[in-house]
């Protein structure tokens, strides 16, 4: 049924609108840009901060007596709304300004230079002085941490690293500390992020409107390493960053710039250039393995095997349930991470190969994650302190080293990767959207369990955005096999939460801590509360997977070549050894 | 839980009535003779303020020893000794009444005590020097319906301070408590009881002023499994303590009225929010509430009818914007307490999201006698759009310091003069703060200002949840401006930024003009900032801190200009802009100054007229202190 429309008058123009709209929603159906900067809404999806304190989308509503937030307030029938009366206009700079008196000036050399919601807005209003420059500017606590730098200083205080942390992470580690003018945003009782249960999923950095959080950089030191002669530098771009990095050079959001970004590594100076796509392809032949064998144990009627198996891609998902669910760590497969599985097939199998001593090969991964960096750091996965990845880049600190090289990426050619580790399949494409892995699985599980081939490679069921928990049953020669797919860390409390309640029939879950999986992680561009941009990486790809001639990660031939030489078979001595990892109880309370 | 029928409640009235009568009658009686056991008076009754005021000031000790001295003389069985709530004269605490005769006693010692038992009591004669002294006519008032002070007073929301046990549950029935819930209970529709709370013109007591049957109406309409009824009892303005006196003095009308409130909205739930620095009224509150329990007023099927409700306190940590409903609803959900954005009103999704209703104390306490005599008697009062009573905590540079209620509409003069008795030794008015932090500083022209809420906020200022401060030629604005400012920027929850920053801007201004480093531009930019902070903060403590700066800038704007340009303070508050100098005429060169002086900025020779040297002064005033000669001149 259609909704009965209201109408109101904006800025003098009359609009009609659904009743449950917002002003600023109202506005914007007739191209009246109403400035924001608390205000973020991920539409269709559980990212929102509404809390209508930033207090800048004040307007002025006929009859009231104080101007309203046009963020929060609802439309009426007959409404006479002013978004540029110049009570409003000088309300508005005020705010900036009051803003602005409490935010460091070095804007120049600020990581989010260009990228800053606040800078923008400054110059939106036409600010050229600061007249309450010389008050006392709040001191907060900073941090650098493996993976998130904390510059508080420059906090806004518009909450959004808060409302992704506890709503839409369920994670809870930040929240308001102190009041009044010394408010800040920190973990309880000011502790660092090192001290809590942080995962580094890294989210608060993805809706930072200015500087107050980042990635760490990690560029100079990958610099470092590519001019020294004595070191050979592999990169392994995940699958996730081909179809955002094109965005950071003005590219068509969901370009996939799969040969660029080959030609751009090697241009950078990369001695090999690998993909991570392989390495997710392997993770399919372990993880399929480990998933059919606890089936085949379920089958068998062992009542010991723990189902569901859960995925264990995600490195903020790991050290979620590290922290939170300590007693439920036999469930989450044992694979390592497609990442890490690379690391590790490039510094045993590829390093002898080629004859590369380990403490000179370093293994660069390329990621649109921030818990990567935590994850490469981690004692398991190294051998006698030398990490199997080296550090882990995120695709905006790729694409600053592009421009600080003098590199015209929206011109480059394309190029393939190296061999072998550079080739991959339509399934370790799919691995950057929610739903992907999964599917990969599923299209390996099926056809190795069944012995027969797939009437249908794309298991829609499990594709989507915005429905945080996903469900759907397949049918294995008669077996129904139950998957459920989660997005976000609240959603997979969720499903934790009925796990440990015994209340779960699922037989795999695929858990993601970003919302929409890694296309929306928070190493990626940023993506400023625009739900298109995800939309169109998650089209680019399934398109990448379309195009693909090899699209089940069983039939990757250089993974068949790797067992042959190399491994034997899945799950066998030495692919436990190099390629599973095993779990361990890090609650903090 | 046995059930207490509307039978029940009227046997106890008519029991517990005896003992009240001879306190309400000799209330209204006008006798200027003292009562005593000489004069063949049967029964005396000794009422001894039990307020946290009076507390303070060992009233307890009054009892204590009063019950000790009537016991040694063996008439505990003529003689009776109450602890009530707050009679409101706290200037003259702790206060000790003597019924039949109403003798008010102010500033009883506990070493009082034996005197006024044995003189007054047993002999029948006053302690004459324990009675009041009128300062226009230096003579002694013995009752306190011949006082000033409680004269133009009309005491409904504390009509039971001072004059019953707050402690006893059948002294608040014999006053016709619970009657009003009875009545509504078994005989009134929840529609009725709203709309004659509607009628009434009863507003909120809080602040804000929004028709409490209205209030109620609203969060009847909505529907859900539960649905919540809170009293407001975060009081937090400076100096202000009405909210407190009636939980001490009174703590069973609210409960009575919470009650009524849960019956018309359809809730059994109700939850106090009380800070926990009130621990008397906390107490009080626990000790009514488990009284009612006991009596099955609380609890469920209450009067025999399927009205069920149940009362449990929640304790604040004395935020002052926990008072504004939404932060005050989710300090209750254990939450940050930091308002949200209305709507949603608490009416539609409250406490834990459910719908709830929200009154501050005063409020409540009108209730039950709204009921009970009607919306006519209740309206008939005030002015035409503010009806009833309101209370004040009155306080600052005042001979009467203390707790009042008048009507609508009386003018601040009167409070200030007739009731108050005017500025303290004699000195100057200069300005009234109604409203506390969120209020404005009115002057001598705003005197004739009746007192409701439209024409407080007219006059710049608003009515607040009560407190009053009086001020005199010794106050400087701008610094009472700036205390104002200190306060709100502490208070401020931090979420939005008008009050986050904006206040804590306005503040760095003011203390610069306080300090004679202020500029014209500066107050041009205190108005025009200020403005803003009103136009766009997010709660109502936001919206209405810049006021005490915007009224003082208004009404006092030559004071501000002669902190920029002349650097003077004409109260000699600023400590920055005060100079002091040495009289070389009055100067006998006796060294005491320089001797005391922390900061060695004296020199001088012995005999010789001395001097001080500016820059190194520090203004403490140690050297006027120490001259014998009056010889230390501060401009």
């Amino acid at each position: 049924m259609e909704e009965k429309k209201i109408q109101l008058t904006i800025d003098r123009h009359v609009v009609e609108v659904n009743p449950d709209m917002t002003l600023l929603e109202a506005a914007k159906t007739i191209g009246i840009e109403i400035p924001t900067l608390c205000h973020i809404d991920l539409k269709g999806t559980c990212v929102q901060n509404k809390p209508a304190s930033c207090r800048l989308c004040v307007v002025e509503v006929e009859g009231r007596r104080n101007l309203a937030p046009a963020c929060a307030t609802k439309c009426t029938p007959g409404m006479v709304v002013y978004t540029n009366s110049a009570r409003v206009i000088r309300a508005r700079k005020t705010i900036a300004e009051l803003i602005l008196s409490d935010h460091p000036n070095d804007c120049l050399t600020c990581p989010k230079c260009s990228n800053c919601e606040l800078q923008r807005l400054v110059m939106r209003l036409n600010i050229r002085e600061m007249p309450f420059n010389g008050g006392e500017q709040s001191v907060r606590k900073n941090e650098l941490t493996v993976a998130i730098k904390r510059n508080m200083d420059k906090c806004i205080y518009c909450r959004r690293c808060e409302s992704i942390c506890n709503n839409v992470q369920s994670v809870g580690v930040l929240g308001a500390v102190r009041r009044g003018f010394n408010t800040t945003i920190a973990p309880t009782f000011d502790k660092m992020f090192t001290d809590t249960n942080c995962t580094y999923c890294g989210q608060c950095v993805a809706v930072c409107p200015v500087g107050a959080l980042t990635e760490r950089d990690y560029t100079d030191q990958l610099m470092r390493d590519i001019t020294d002669p004595d070191k050979v530098v592999v990169a392994q771009p995940a699958p996730a960053i081909r179809y955002a990095l094109g965005e950071e050079f003005g590219m068509e959001p969901g370009t996939v710039v799969t040969g660029k970004l080959a030609t751009a590594l090697r241009d950078l100076g990369f001695d090999y250039v690998f993909d991570t796509d392989f390495g997710a392809d392997l993770t399919i032949m372990e993880e399929g393995a480990e998933i059919l064998s606890r089936l085949q144990r379920h089958l068998d009627g062992d009542k010991t095997v723990k189902l569901p198996i859960m995925t264990s891609c995600c490195p903020a998902w790991v050290n979620f349930y590290e922290h939170e669910f300590p007693d439920l760590l036999d469930y989450p497969s044992s694979a390592k991470s497609p990442g890490q599985m690379f690391g590790a097939i490039a510094k045993t199998y590829w390093a002898e190969k080629m004859g590369i001593p380990r403490e000179k090969l370093v293994v660069v991964s390329i990621m649109p994650c921030l818990a990567k960096k935590f994850e490469c750091a981690r004692d398991e996965f190294k051998v006698d302190g030398n990490p199997d990845v080296d550090y882990s880049i995120s695709t905006r600190e790729l694409a600053r080293l592009i421009k600080r090289a003098n590199i015209r990426f929206e011109q480059l050619p394309d190029s393939d990767f190296d061999s072998p580790l550079g080739e991959s399949t339509g399934a370790g494409a799919i691995f950057a959207a929610s739903g992907g892995v999964m599917e990969a699985a599923l299209r390996t599980v099926y056809e190795v369990h069944t012995g027969k081939t797939l009437p249908h490679i794309n298991f829609e069921q499990v594709r989507g955005l915005e429905e945080g928990i996903r469900e759907a049953t397949i049918d294995l020669n008669g077996f129904e096999l139950k998957v459920c797919v989660a997005h976000t860390l609240s959603n997979a409390r969720k499903i934790m939460d009925r796990l440990r309640a015994g209340k779960l029939d699922y037989h795999v879950v695929e858990v993601m801590a970003c919302p929409g999986g890694c296309i929306g992680g928070a190493g990626q561009p940023y993506h400023h509360g625009n739900i298109e941009i995800l939309k169109a990486r998650q089209r680019a790809v399934y398109q990448e997977d379309e195009g693909k001639k090899l699209r089940k990660s069983h039939e990757n031939p250089d993974i068949q070549k790797l067992y042959a030489e190399f491994l034997g078979k899945p799950m066998s001595e030495k692919a436990h050894h190099l390629l599973h990892t095993s779990y361990h109880d890090k609650s903090i309370h | 839980m046995k059930t207490l029928y509307i039978e029940d409640l009227e046997k106890i009235r008519k029991s517990a009535q005896a003992a009240l009568l001879l306190r309400e009658q000799s209330d209204s009686d006008n006798s200027d003779e003292s009562c005593g056991l000489a004069c063949g008076t049967p029964h005396l009754q000794l009422l001894c303020c039990g307020g946290t005021g009076c507390k303070a000031s060992n009233s307890h000790k009054i009892v204590e020893n009063l019950q000790k001295v009537i016991e040694d003389n063996g008439i505990a069985d003529k003689v009776e000794v109450v602890t009530t709530g707050c009679f409101g004269f706290c200037e003259k605490g702790p206060i000790v009444k003597v019924i039949p005769d109403n003798t008010f006693y102010t500033q009883v010692t506990p070493e009082d005590a034996e005197e006024i038992v044995k003189s007054h009591i047993i002999g029948g004669k006053r302690v004459e020097r324990l009675l009041y002294v009128d300062p226009k006519t230096d003579k002694h008032v013995s009752d306190s319906k011949h006082m000033d002070f409680y004269r133009k007073q009309l005491r409904i929301a504390l009509r039971n301070c001072g004059l019953i046990d707050p402690e006893n549950i059948e002294d608040y029935i014999a006053r016709d408590g619970y009657m009003a819930l009875a009545n509504a209970l078994t005989k009134q529709t929840p529609e009725e009881v709203i709309d004659i709370m509607k009628k009434s013109g009863l507003r909120g007591r809080g602040g804000a002023g929004f028709p409490t049957g209205m209030k109620w109406g609203f969060a009847r309409t909505y529907q859900a499994e539960k649905k919540y009824v809170v009293c407001n009892a975060d009081e937090g303005d400076p100096g202000a303590f009405m909210d407190r006196s009636i939980m001490e003095g009174d703590p069973h009308s609210v409960i009575e009225a919470m009650m009524i409130c849960g019956y018309c909205i359809g809730s059994n739930n109700g939850l106090i929010y009380i800070r926990a620095e009130y621990p008397l009224a906390v107490h009080r509150l626990r000790v009514a509430i488990k009284q009612a329990r006991e009596l099955g007023l609380l609890g469920s099927n209450i009067f025999g009818t399927d009205f069920s409700f149940d009362i449990e306190i929640r304790y604040g940590a004395g935020a002052f914007v926990c008072g504004e409903e939404t932060a005050l609803i989710h300090s209750m959900e254990g939450k940050r307490g930091e308002p949200t954005l209305k709507p949603p009103f608490p009416a539609e999704s409250g406490y834990m999201g459910y719908p709830t209703n929200v009154n501050n104390v005063e409020t409540l306490a009108n209730v039950p006698i709204i009921l009970t005599k009607g919306a006519d008697w209740f309206s008939s009062i005030g002015t035409e759009k503010s009806k009833g009573t309101k209370v004040f905590a009155l306080a600052g540079k005042i001979n009467n310091v203390g707790l009042i209620e008048v009507p609508m509409g009386t003018t601040l003069r009167e409070i200030i003069y007739d009731i108050g008795g005017g500025v303290k030794n004699g000195k100057k008015f200069k300005a009234v703060q109604t409203g506390g932090p969120s209020g404005g500083l009115l002057t001598e022209k705003h005197l004739d200002t009746p007192i409701d809420y439209e024409s407080l906020t007219a006059a710049g200022s608003m009515m607040g949840s009560g407190g009053m401060i009086v001020m005199d030629e010794d106050d400087c604005m701008v610094s009472v401006a700036k205390f104002y400012l200190e306060f709100t920027c502490e208070e401020s929850c931090g979420k939005c930024t008008p009050c986050r920053i904006g206040n804590k801007r306005l503040l760095e201004i003011l203390t610069r003009i306080t300090e004679g480093k202020g500029t014209m531009e500066d107050l041009e930019t205190l108005k025009s900032l200020g403005e803003t902070i009103k136009d766009t903060a997010l709660c109502g403590l936001g919206q209405t801190s810049p006021n005490p700066v915007l009224s003082s800038l208004n009404n006092f704007y030559d004071e501000y200009v002669e902190h920029v340009k002349k650097h003077i303070c004409r109260a000699g508050q600023c400590k920055a802009l005060l100079t002091y100098t040495i009289s070389p005429e009055k100067c006998k060169g006796c060294g005491a100054c320089k001797k005391n002086c922390p900061s060695d900025a004296i020199m001088g020779d012995v005999r010789k007229p001395h001097v001080i040297n500016p820059y190194k002064c520090i203004r403490c005033g140690m050297c006027k202190s120490r001259c014998k000669f009056d010889a230390i001149q501060v401009f």
